[in-house]
């Protein structure tokens, strides 16, 4: 863990009141695992007092001279947000050039290490801006595949078993669409007013989606081949939709992974304001979390 | 010129310098080891113990109010066994005194099993008698028919404070709460029970609600208030209890800089307590040591103890 003075490289609205902050901090960058956050003082003053908590989107190399082939130097972390309180619309004025007070990274992020092993098929479910820490790992999952798959075909084959599952109340809050097609993921849409994709849940598009798989039992392109005895889920979005997946997985008998979001205050462990009540008792988001596997999860 | 002095004494504990950490907003100090040096603060106080584990309260358990934040985590701890078998030792590797907080939900009697065990353990620098936490239920009292805190009860506080005292040499805090009409006479309760030092206040009982869904923000309905909104009132209190009392004051309350801390020194504490700070910059307590040697040495003060009261009124 590290607290530093991170610059602002770039702050841009991506659309309406979605914002993508980009800051320096190579020490964490280095370090960050998709899942895991970053604590931001917002203001130096008392309003607001607390940090707040973002997933770290993605991360990315400083400048072009650090185009290494090999072992790329991480520099840049990239945040996802939307401007909904005090916090983020000051955030939102910030500036390229100004410094922000970070601490990161911090939790624990996903185990992704046993999927992208060209057998398991591998979802992701993303509600709202639950798609923030989604990005970071399927760019991972894409990125880090065993050297062996390297190869095109192979490797074709893993990220087209890579789909993700992005859900929003209308197409205007669907977000990261065109980054996880250039990772070469499949990419569904699930919008609550149809106005996009399937209409309805995106918790249902993902029953609809293993259900389809389960019948078949064969390698349909339309569904991106999920393999439903080795697929895992991994998801982020609100509580209901967390726990709709956590059901979705039981029934199915797969694993799910699931980004848990809380009232988070020191972000460290220290003031167990966060908890979550797991079957091993509860359990800090900040510090055991923010991701558990779904069934560990007492809903 | 001569090094400023910061080393103060609490009972029979000398501290190197007088900045200690607010019980239950510095975990068990392996949470902060990334980002400071643990050595360097004065005492560490613990999250507060208790005989059997607790769970703690509810969900949601904190949310943030104007300069301030409200917590209910009630007292979730491991329990005395688990924390002296687990917590400890690590605690003990740091270096700096250890001073262990202890409470009960609504038994006075368990302070004095948790003291005698505390009391056999070298590597435990001191205790504090936390009597003051909202977040439990309280005892009731016979007298009152009415549940309220040990701290909210002159009488209780005393009878607690002197039981301990009967069972432990050890360096003994009493922990004073801010929800009572007159702060003073507790403190004058604790002090005449044999208490070393108090230390106040701890969290103020508040309220946030949600009006869309008009339900409190915290679970129980009921918080502590901490931060800077609440430093105000915790400085008046310190200056009223150390009018009264001859015991060293530990003060906080929403000390979140250098002069927020020497605001407490001057108002008559002899230590300060950094606690809702540690949530925001977990580099505050060591960059307010560093803050008061720097006022000391700009001011020519030799000693922090003179600045201890020192106010021109």
């Amino acid at each position: 863990m590290f607290q530093l003075k991170a610059k602002l490289f770039d702050n841009q609205r991506v659309k309406d009141n979605y914002f993508r902050l980009l800051l320096r901090a190579p020490q964490i960058a280095e370090l960050a695992q998709p899942g895991q956050f970053v604590q931001v003082k917002i203001g130096d003053g008392c309003q607001p007092l607390l940090r707040r908590p973002f997933s770290i989107h993605r991360i990315s190399q400083g400048s072009p001279r650090h185009h290494v082939t090999t072992s790329p130097n991480y520099e840049l972390i990239e945040i996802l947000y939307e401007v909904l309180g005090q916090g983020t619309q000051l955030l939102a004025q910030k500036k390229a050039g100004e410094y922000l007070d970070i601490i990161g990274p911090l939790g624990n992020g996903f185990n992704y290490r046993a999927t992208g092993d060209g057998r398991r098929a591998t979802v992701l479910v993303a509600g709202g801006m639950g798609v923030a820490p989604l990005l970071f790992l399927a760019d991972r999952i894409v990125t880090t595949l065993p050297l062996r798959l390297r190869s095109g075909q192979a490797r074709h084959h893993v990220t087209r078993k890579t789909v993700v599952l992005l859900g929003a109340k209308t197409y205007r809050q669907i977000l990261c669409e065109k980054d996880f097609k250039a990772l070469g993921c499949a990419v569904k849409i699930a919008t609550d007013d149809g106005s996009r994709g399937f209409k309805g849940k995106v918790t249902e598009l993902l029953k609809n989606i293993l259900v389809t798989s389960h019948k078949s039992q064969v390698t349909s392109q339309a569904y991106a081949s999920c393999d439903i005895k080795y697929a895992t889920i991994y998801a982020c979005g609100p509580y209901p939709m967390l726990k709709a997946v956590s059901n979705i997985a039981k029934h199915y008998d797969i694993t799910a992974q699931v980004s848990l979001e809380a009232h988070v205050a020191c972000g460290i462990g220290a003031c167990l304001g966060c908890v979550v009540n797991t079957r091993g008792g509860y359990q800090r988001v900040c510090k055991e979390g923010p991701i558990f596997n779904a069934e560990k999860i007492v809903w | 010129m001569k090094q400023t002095n910061l080393e103060v004494k609490i009972g029979k504990l000398r501290l190197k310098n007088p900045m200690m950490v607010a019980s239950g907003t510095f975990g068990y100090a392996e949470e902060f080891k990334d980002f400071i040096d643990l050595r360097q603060l004065g005492a560490i106080v613990t999250k507060t113990i208790t005989l059997a584990p607790r769970q703690g309260n509810p969900m949601p358990r904190t949310c943030e109010t104007p300069a301030g934040m409200l917590n209910s985590i009630g007292l979730e701890n491991p329990g005395i066994d688990k924390f002296i078998a687990e917590k400890l030792p690590a605690l003990k590797k740091i270096g700096a005194p250890v001073i262990v907080s202890i409470a009960s939900e609504d038994d006075p009697q368990e302070f004095t099993a948790l003291a005698r065990r505390l009391d056999k353990l070298k590597e435990v620098a001191g205790i504090e008698l936390n009597i003051s936490c909202p977040n439990i239920r309280g005892t009731t009292s016979p007298r009152h028919h009415v549940t309220r805190l040990i701290a909210q009860d002159a009488k209780a506080a005393d009878e607690v404070v002197r039981a301990v005292r009967k069972v432990t040499k050890k360096t003994l805090i009493t922990k004073l709460s801010p929800n009572v009409t007159d702060i003073t006479e507790i403190a004058l309760a604790a002090e005449k029970a044999g208490t070393d030092a108090v230390s106040l206040v701890n969290t103020f009982t508040a309220m946030s609600i949600n009006v869309e869904t008009r339900k409190p923000k915290i679970a129980l309905a009921v918080a502590g208030l901490s931060g800077p909104a609440i430093r105000p009132i915790a400085l008046r209190m310190v200056w009223e209890v150390y009018q009264k009392i001859s015991v060293p004051i530990i003060g906080m309350g929403g000390i979140m800089d250098t002069s927020s801390a020497l605001e407490f020194f001057l108002a008559g504490a002899s230590c300060v307590s950094v606690g809702t700070a540690n949530f925001i910059n977990p580099r505050a307590t060591i960059e307010i040591i560093a803050g008061i040697k720097q006022y000391l040495r700009e001011n020519k003060i030799k000693d922090i103890k003179a600045l201890i009261g020192n106010l021109n009124i």
